[in-house]
């Protein structure tokens, strides 16, 4: 099986070849067939390959299949091939098997579009290019795919082109993450010129025995792959693309915006995490970041009137609580949480969609109410993906994800009480905001039509994927509940182990305790403040601080409104200022000169003779002077 | 013969498509392509060559023309020549293509100018006797000044008298500094010549060798163009009619780069190494200039002109930082950007065809009514913008990939142009196709004629970007000769204008043979 991986990105890529040149002539449904198909296969490649791979019998921990050369000059010379180990492996199962529902659901949920095709062919370029980022062997590849995801996520942001606003929006996301991808690039160059490779492994090896712990090189190293990441995973401060990529159509959101692409930036830093290691201050902001962007983007959440923007800023706080595992070495605890993240997120999004598309495109969750009956399929599976991103104790997914994550940010040798703080502070923010949609949303008053019934396309992925984001939590365990460890088992030929103190049981438990309090509190607020209209929040929204507060929030911490006065303001008046080109002004200049000086001394050619008599006995005056004088 | 052959098939195909264009104005363009197609065989034909064997250089003749004067009617190819040949002829089949419906008035002379040109370009890269240099490079301009001047839009005279105005003062200066060294070598070898390859064995060192080498770079500064030199170059681009605009932007402007990679380093190796900081300054200015005037214009074709500014300030950039890298790079870039840009201006002439405006407020929601053309438009912007997987990335990563190596702090800004870049191609697909528009378009897409033209540039930019080896190796021999040259000065002189990291490039080459 390992000689056909290749045909896990290559099958996206067909499709989208496919679907790019064929022009118009294919029904819908073949588009759909060969759509959802192309990433389907792929998703039956890669989890036989993985089930391979996890055969005991085999010890090989990692494989590389290459296609060929991409170009060599004087030792600049990527390959294009692709690297399989643990990590990677486990990025392109989520990738295509999440892929593969969310292009299922699609199928349905944009069967209307005019553009369906081009839908279909955007998606599976998207999915090949990501496949391509998380396989890829070398920096390089890497990048391809990493500029690849971000053009995708470009074009599909602005899918619906009609709409100028989209299209700003589109830009906006790409400018913004390609601010981070300049710094990737840089950190690129960097590694190649003091280590003369762009293979990742053959990096890491030779960085850790070049470079010592805490050393310059290291540092500037990390930090420049560090700003790639923040700008693709939307964290502080690059982060301000991310809610209006909401653009989009919801398919969109949940595969790129908030499963896949959005992640790359937590599985980039695992991949380098030799290079984080040697780099411990680099470390310590990673995890700094995660935390302030995982209680920023939970507060916005909890004032948004916006269902998907809710989920956005939902999106990033998650991603938040991953770098925060990243910055205290818990490393395969960070891709644990992007697993479970990736489902319950997906489901989320969604079951949003359906309700979005039975509400007529309403995004305003203040317009909704009482859709418990009317939508039960979303209902039970929104349901299911919120509980999982509060973190229900003991039957949700995402309970056992964040619980390893709040557990190693106290235990780890990087960690402190207070990123343990910060985190459980999330975590009940991230209840209460969740829940709050749950409330308004499905609870209360009703107030809409009927709306349609969702067809099995749409239906069977919101089940499967609810079933996931439930059960994904169960491959790993605390010590309190079965001390389940298959998926760090499974990860630990690809990441090292985090470096922690050992914890006594009582700690451990004391500490899940709380974790689970905290996140059920969160629930019963939302429930006191949002089953019913309540008047305390009107109060308190009233005061001026209140409003000040909900103002802040709702605006994202005004990153937006200060990039705006320090970047895009001036930027955009320096190039209308200049627009006709100031040094074509000295060229425009001299001819001017050159023109009247034309004009004054043509003015000397009167044509009357006593002049130029004149004009002669001035001159010849002063030539006999200059001789005799000088 | 078959370098002469090269240059006098798309000048005597000028001449009978002249003649003909009085019977029917359609002998003319398929006379022009067939003149082309029959000089691509004997280009391929060299290709061949350089295919099956190792020596730099493919084909070489000299015949006697001025003894007396050391000068001599001299061309060679190697495979930086010969790699701008290919671009030559394959753009000049696009810009006949181009034309096809676009021309309508003097159809004829049209053509023999457009031929001219071609062969003045061809001239120019094939050249290796300074004063047939010379020679070729005015021969591009003249016809290059009617071609404006007569097919051009609304502010053509003034276009034209500016572009002249600027390459001729460029060129006048680089004729000063070609007798000048023809006198102090003469005078120190005792032979006066004007051969490139006599030139060459004998470096001219001292502070003249500064002033001779500064006189070369402004007539290649004016037509790269370097900022501040490049005021000419929106005027031109824009006022020229779509071929013009394809072969000044595709062809024209790599005259510039091939004259300082041909010329300025290996003539002058001590002299362009002190002069590289001021050099790869002006480089840098030139991306981010560029790239923010592109972004401030309203006008479609000027847009897409200022992004050469940009472009070609990588390759400036790149040729200065002289090491393998970056000199491969700037020549990827050349070719890359002859496709991307020259599809560009394709693309904005077949809009000005239909639409009749450049003016891009007035443009918006054409995707609706011309998706295939919105999507060609879109494909190149990305390429632009420097996607991976098509061919400018290769050449802009390459050459900061060696700027990096050659000196970090010129990265650091130069990377920034990747973000101005995206802003501009973004906003320029943004601003004509989406969005809405109060204008119910009703237009034709792309016809089969303009739909080949502009998938034979994506084929290009694609095979560029995925698998651009052949490329590298043909150039190579020739891009190893050029960095030689500047090293062994570098050693002799020890006057090292900036820090190289020899001490990595072992390591670097160590990992290559792995």
């Amino acid at each position: 099986m390992f000689t056909k991986v290749w045909l896990i990105p290559a099958l996206p890529f067909l499709g989208f070849l496919i679907l790019a040149l064929s022009g118009s002539r294919f029904q819908k449904r073949v588009i759909a067939a060969i759509g959802v198909g192309s990433v389907g296969i792929s998703a039956i490649v890669a989890l036989i390959a993985m089930f391979e791979f996890m055969i005991p019998l085999s010890k090989q921990t990692f494989y590389v299949h290459s296609v060929g050369s991409w170009f060599n000059v004087a030792g600049f010379a990527p390959k294009i091939s692709f690297y399989f180990d643990a990590l990677s492996l486990t990025m392109a199962m989520v990738v295509t098997v999440v892929g593969f529902f969310i292009h299922l659901y699609s199928a349905e949920y944009m069967i209307d579009e005019e553009d369906y095709q081009k839908f279909f062919a955007y998606m599976n370029l998207f999915v090949g290019f990501m496949l391509v980022l998380v396989l890829a062997d070398n920096m390089l590849l890497l990048y391809l795919g990493w500029e690849g995801v971000g053009i995708c996520s470009y074009l599909l942001i602005g899918f619906w082109y009609k709409n100028s606003e989209n299209g700003y929006a589109a830009i906006k996301a790409f400018v913004v993450t390609r601010i981070g991808d300049t710094a990737l690039a840089l950190g690129i160059f960097f590694l190649f010129a003091h280590l003369g490779t762009l293979q990742i492994q053959e990096i890491m090896t030779r960085a850790s025995t070049a470079w010592y712990p805490g050393s310059q090189t290291a540092v500037i190293a990390a930090t420049l792959i560090l700003i790639g990441a923040l700008g693709k995973s939307a964290q502080l401060p690059l982060q301000t693309w991310l809610p209006d990529a909401m653009a989009g159509p919801t398919p969109v959101s949940a595969l790129i915006h908030a499963a896949t692409m959005v992640t790359a930036g937590v599985y980039l830093i695992a991949r380098t995490n030799v290079l984080f290691s040697l780099a411990p201050p680099v470390q310590t902001t990673v995890a700094t970041i995660g935390l302030l962007t995982l209680l920023i983007a939970g507060f916005s959440a909890l004032v948004q009137t916006d269902i998907k923007r809710v989920l956005a800023y939902s999106t990033m706080s998650q991603i938040g609580y991953m770098f925060l595992a990243l910055g205290v070495g818990a490393w395969s605890a960070a891709i644990f949480h992007f697993f479970t993240h990736a489902f319950f997120k997906s489901v989320l999004f969604l079951s949003a969609g359906v309700v979005i598309g039975a509400m007529h495109h309403e995004q305003n969750i203040f317009k909704m109410g009482g859709l418990r009956k009317k939508l039960p399929v979303a209902f039970w599976t929104f349901l299911i993906g919120s509980g999982s991103l509060a973190a229900i104790p003991l039957i949700t997914g995402g309970f056992y994800s964040k619980d390893a994550i709040l557990l190693f940010t106290w235990s780890s040798e990087q960690g402190s009480p207070l990123l343990w703080l910060g985190g459980v502070l999330g975590a009940f923010i991230t209840s209460l905001y969740i829940f709050r949609v749950v409330f308004l949303v499905f609870f209360g008053q009703e107030r809409s039509g009927s709306p349609k019934k969702p067809g099995p396309a749409i239906v069977i992925p919101l089940a499967v994927l609810a079933g996931l984001s439930v059960v994904s939590g169960f491959l790993e365990t605390p010590r309190i509940l079965g001390h389940i460890t298959l998926f760090t088992d499974f990860l630990q030929t690809a990441l090292p182990a985090v470096k922690s103190e050992h914890l006594s049981m009582s700690t451990e438990t004391l500490l899940a305790l709380v974790a689970a309090v905290i996140s059920l509190s969160g629930v019963l607020l939302g429930f006191f403040l949002y089953r019913e209209p309540s008047a305390i929040l009107d109060r308190l929204a009233a005061t001026r601080f209140g409003s000040a507060i909900h103002e802040y929030w709702y605006a994202g911490f005004g990153f937006d409104w200060l990039y705006r006065r320090i970047f895009i303001v001036p930027f955009v008046w320096i190039s209308s200022k200049n627009r006709a080109d100031i040094i074509d002004s000295l060229y425009t200049g001299i001819a001017k000169v050159a023109g009247w000086l034309n004009g004054v001394l043509s003015r000397t050619q009167t044509g009357l003779v006593r002049h130029y008599a004149v004009g002669i006995a001035v001159g010849a005056i002063l030539a006999a002077a200059f001789m005799v004088f000088l | 013969m078959i370098l002469v052959l090269l240059i006098l098939i798309p000048f005597l195909g000028g001449i009978v498509t002249w003649i003909l264009a009085g019977r029917d104005v359609r002998w003319s363009r398929w006379i022009s392509l067939a003149a082309l197609v029959i000089d691509l065989i004997g280009a391929i034909y060299l290709a061949f060559i350089a295919w099956s064997s190792s020596g730099m250089w493919l084909a070489d003749i000299q015949l006697e023309w001025m003894p007396q004067l050391g000068i001599s009617f001299h061309l060679a190819v190697d495979g930086l020549s010969l790699v701008l040949v290919f671009l030559t002829l394959f753009l000049g089949i696009i810009s006949v293509a181009c034309s096809w419906t676009e021309i309508q008035e003097n159809v004829g002379f049209f053509h023999f100018l457009l031929m001219t040109v071609l062969s003045g370009i061809l001239g120019v890269f094939l050249a290796f006797d300074l004063i047939l240099f010379y020679f070729f490079w005015e021969l591009m301009l003249v016809p290059m000044y009617f071609l404006i001047g007569i097919w051009g839009h609304e502010n053509r005279i003034y276009a034209a008298i500016k572009f002249f105005i600027f390459t001729q003062a460029g060129g006048l200066l680089m004729l000063f500094a070609m007798l000048g060294l023809y006198f102090v070598n003469g005078g120190s070898t005792g032979t006066y010549t004007f051969d490139y390859f006599r030139l060459l064995e004998n470096p001219v060192t001292g502070p003249i060798s500064f002033w001779l080498m500064l006189g070369f770079f402004a007539a290649f500064a004016v037509k790269l163009p370097a900022v501040p030199f490049h005021t000419w170059l929106p005027d031109a681009h824009t006022e020229a009619p779509t071929a013009g605009s394809v072969i000044l932007a595709g062809l024209l402007l790599k005259t510039g780069g091939y004259g300082l990679l041909r010329f300025i380093l290996p003539l002058f190796p001590e002299a362009a190494a002190s002069f590289a900081p001021v050099a790869m300054t002006m480089g840098l200015v030139g991306i981010l200039y560029g790239a923010i005037l592109a972004f401030a214009q309203t006008d479609l074709k000027r847009l897409v002109a200022y992004t050469s500014v940009s472009h070609l300030g990588f390759v400036l950039l790149g040729v200065f930082a002289c090491n393998q890298w970056a000199l491969q790079g700037a020549v990827v870039q050349m070719v890359a950007h002859g496709l991307s840009t020259g599809a560009l201006f394709v693309l904005v002439g077949a809009l000005q065809e239909r639409i009749h405006s450049r003016d891009m407020s007035h443009m918006g929601g054409l995707w609706t009514s011309v998706p295939r053309m919105g999507g060609a438009v879109l494909f190149f912007a990305l390429a632009s913008l420097g996607l991976p997987g098509l061919g400018n990335f290769v050449g802009e990563f390459l050459i900061l990939v060696g700027v990096y190596q050659a000196n970090p702090l010129y990265t650091i800004p130069a990377v920034f142009g990747l973000v101005f870049a995206a802003v501009y191609s973004l906003w320029l697909v943004q601003k004509a196709f989406f969005g809405q528009s109060n204008e119910r378009w009703q237009l034709p897409d792309l016809s089969l004629r303009e739909t080949a033209m502009a998938a034979s540039m994506i084929v290009g930019l694609v095979w560029l970007g995925l698998h651009p080896q052949p490329l590298l190796n043909v150039t190579r021999p020739a891009v190893e000769a050029i960095q030689a040259s500047e090293e062994a000065s570098r050693d002799a002189s020890q006057q090292v204008p900036f820090e190289i990291k020899s001490a990595n490039v072992p390591t670097v080459l160590e990992s290559g043979n792995r």
